[in-house]
């Protein structure tokens, strides 16, 4: 089943930046929703564990989670719930709750993030990712790896 | 014993500040580098910054040092000196290419941090300020912890209006109060922008949900000014210079000094009340 629940996509695309505030979530939100918009079936993987913006982005932060057989079932959002979303900010109990994890407890969440979601089928699976270049950056690439990620987008701003 | 190494090293640091924000991109190496700018106009006093933001130091490039080496000597590495009285010291310093990607994981970044607190000789320091990466995570949980063998002033809280960065800064308040670290109190930055040539005010971020002004109100937290957007910090920034003496006129520094003139004070009094208790 862990090969399973990321046998079903077939793109995963990494949205990235070492800078933070930059517009990485709204590029990933944004993004999501043009290609849902251009037909296609979309996810978005929300890895930023610290400060996980895509639920208020896609108004769902009042959402909770639960598991089928297969895993973590994503909440479904957008216009027509079709855009399947997961998110660390789910998972709080209460929103201003900071996660103050050290690095391996972070590096065991990803993981479980990666595999462990009933994405379904789907042509894109967006992953938004937090500021910098640590344990979320290297946990989730090498969590990804076997399977079919097609590439990262970067994002900056002018200064 | 390592607690002791620390303590001995901090001892002569007076006031110690942590600039956080749970949000990235609000301005926390912004308002350090103004801040260390700020207090360091008086001569007498000697400020440090140190920049702990392991994967994207910005310090070295806004305080105009970019491509300076750190140097060691019997009594420990050297700080890098923007001004006799202002040093500074970041990962940056030590990266070979200025392109270098430091892609470590929590254990080795806590290391790296605490070998600064251990082994930078900063002399006597009236103002130590620390700039943090953005999050609530290990560089955050270790430099309270080492920083506890001295003790912290307090937090200065960065955020910029809209309820995406609040959502992020909540979040970091909290975490001052579980790790018991006082908030000096909140700096909004980016709050509006005034037309250089018509004067008229747009908010560029608007505070959709009552801005820094309202969350400090429902968390009983200090709000320390609002900073208008300029984009002469940005450019100050890029050029390594300090925004304050190049745009001396602008509101966004009188906003700024307000602000550090605050900070001060808080700092002073916290001193006052320390020798009573003892």
């Amino acid at each position: 089943t862990e090969r399973a629940n990321l046998a079903g996509v077939q793109h995963i695309l990494l949205v990235l930046s070492g800078k933070g505030g930059v517009g990485k979530s709204t590029l990933s939100t944004e993004l999501a929703l043009a290609l849902r918009n251009a037909g296609k079936r979309v996810g978005i993987l929300d890895v930023d564990l610290c400060g996980p913006s895509i639920p208020r982005m896609l108004r769902v932060q009042d959402s909770a989670v639960h598991q089928c057989d297969s895993g973590w079932v994503p909440v479904f959002v957008g216009q027509d719930k079709a855009i399947a979303l997961m998110s660390i900010g789910f998972l709080l109990e209460r929103p201003d709750d900071a996660v103050v994890w050290r690095g391996p407890k972070k590096n065991a969440l990803i993981k479980q993030f990666v595999t462990d979601v009933a994405w379904g089928d789907l042509d894109f699976l967006i992953v938004d990712t937090p500021p910098g270049t640590s344990d979320e950056h290297i946990s989730t690439v090498e969590a990804l790896r076997p399977y079919q990620l097609l590439g990262a987008v970067l994002v900056t701003t002018p200064q | 014993a390592e607690a002791a190494e620390l303590r001995a090293r901090l001892r002569a640091v007076r006031h110690t500040v942590l600039v956080l924000s749970g949000k990235g991109g609000v301005g926390k190496s912004t308002f350090s580098a103004l801040l260390a700018h700020g207090l360091a106009a008086d001569e007498t006093k000697q400020v440090a910054l140190l920049d702990i933001d392991i994967c994207g130091p910005s310090i070295p490039k806004m305080m105009g040092l970019e491509g300076e080496q750190v140097h060691q000597s019997g009594s420990g590495w050297s700080p890098v000196y923007v001004e006799e009285n202002l040093g500074v010291m970041s990962v940056g310093f030590l990266l070979s290419s200025l392109d270098d990607a430091v892609i470590w994981r929590g254990p080795k970044k806590n290391g790296l941090i605490k070998q600064f607190l251990r082994d930078v000789d900063w002399g006597e320091v009236d103002y130590l300020i620390v700039d943090t990466p953005p999050g609530t995570s290990d560089e955050h949980l270790s430099i309270v912890q080492y920083l506890s063998a001295t003790h912290i002033d307090g937090a200065v809280i960065v955020t910029t209006p809209q309820e995406v960065s609040l959502q992020d800064v909540r979040k970091e308040i909290n975490f001052c109060r579980k790790v018991k670290l006082p908030i000096i109190g909140v700096v909004e930055n980016m709050s509006g922008f005034v037309c250089p040539k018509c004067k008229n005010e747009s908010q560029i971020f608007p505070p959709t949900t009552g801005g820094a002004e309202k969350m400090c109100q429902n968390l009983s937290v200090s709000l320390l000014g609002k900073v208008p957007l300029d984009p002469q910090i940005g450019k100050s920034c890029d050029r390594g210079q300090s925004f304050l003496a190049e745009a001396p006129e602008s509101p966004a520094t009188l906003s700024y000094r307000n602000i550090i003139q605050r900070i001060q004070e808080y700092c002073e009094q916290h001193h006052l009340q320390e020798e009573k208790i003892m």
